[in-house]
């Protein structure tokens, strides 16, 4: 199975890199384009033959390693 | 008495750190591998400056699974003198052994340049022989020291005087003009509850001589030394 994970800076917490890319596509042009939030995002190939056991190893590994829980949260996907 | 200095791959001050406790300080000290599981009888545990495993996907992230670190955790959680110098104190984050996280710099940019900081607290082993207020002259070098926490946990930091450091101006302001990364209140450095485990962004150990521009992070070597003498020396 494949697991996909997102890791975003919650939306509390400033994203100068988002920021940064944001100000790049005004200046661009992009006047249509808002706030940027700039992530993470994480491919994990899995052994689990089901996908409540991928999502729950995907998940228990974005809490462990993958996202830091004061900054960020995520979001995971899996086929 | 022994200052244990952790080194990860990638550490970079870790040269820095035995140099003072060893040669400016006359103290033992002894490197530990991040593969060891024990602390080979430090009195004192240093978590140096770096990039620790390239400061891939978190600074401090990868760093914080190191085998030693249980043992760090341990010594830490047994009151012993633990302190973490930028890429260490990001390491302390990570490992919940101090609160919050750090972000990018404000400005995106790396910054390596000496500034001001000001130790607001004096209760800990690491400032017990510095003045309240005192002003010091000490470098920085980093991409991420913009501390980073939630508004309570703030709070409850201001609240226990556990913000040790802040930056400020050469008078002691602590301004916004002053704070060359975005930390929040200015937050150069913190300590846990029971005080013992001190986090900083600035870099002490490379201020040790008059010969590298200041000798103002000395104090903070003093005052650990100072603090386990007057207990009875090793532990």
């Amino acid at each position: 199975m494949k697991a996909r994970v997102f890791v975003t800076l919650k939306p509390s917490v400033f994203d100068p890199q988002g920021q940064t890319i944001a100000d790049a596509l005004h200046s661009m042009g992009y006047t249509g384009v808002g706030d940027v939030r700039q992530g993470k995002y994480f491919e994990l190939e899995l052994a689990n033959k089901s996908a409540d056991q991928a999502r729950a190893l995907a998940s228990e590994v974005a809490d462990k390693l993958l996202a830091n829980p004061v900054i960020e949260s995520y979001r995971v996907e899996v086929e | 008495m022994k200052f244990s200095i952790i080194v990860f791959p990638g550490s970079n001050c870790d040269h820095d750190a035995y140099h003072a406790a060893k040669h400016v300080l006359g103290h033992d000290a002894e490197f530990i591998w991040h593969k060891e599981t024990g602390l080979k009888g430090a009195d004192v545990v240093v978590l140096p400056g770096g990039f620790s495993h390239g400061d891939y996907l978190r600074t401090g992230a990868i760093a914080r699974f190191s085998p030693v670190m249980a043992a760090v955790a341990d010594f830490a959680r047994g009151g012993g003198p633990t302190l973490g110098i930028c890429n260490g104190f990001q390491i302390l984050c990570e490992a919940g052994l101090l609160p919050g996280a750090m972000l990018r710099n404000r400005d995106l940019k790396f910054h390596c340049e000496h500034v001001w900081i000001r130790v607001d607290q004096t209760d800990t082993p690491f400032t017990a022989l510095a003045k309240k207020g005192q002003v010091l002259r000490i470098p920085i070098a980093h991409g991420e020291g913009n501390y980073y926490a939630e508004p309570d946990v703030i709070e409850e930091l201001e609240s226990e005087r556990r913000v040790i450091f802040r930056y400020c101006d050469a008078r002691g302001e602590a301004t916004d003009a002053s704070n060359p990364n975005g930390a929040i209140n200015g937050i150069a450095g913190i300590c846990n509850a029971a005080r013992n485990v001190v986090g900083l962004m600035p870099h002490p150990e490379r201020a040790c001589e008059p010969l590298l521009g200041s000798a103002d992070g000395l104090v903070l070597f003093e005052s650990v030394v100072s603090v386990l003498a007057a207990h009875g020396g090793a532990r």
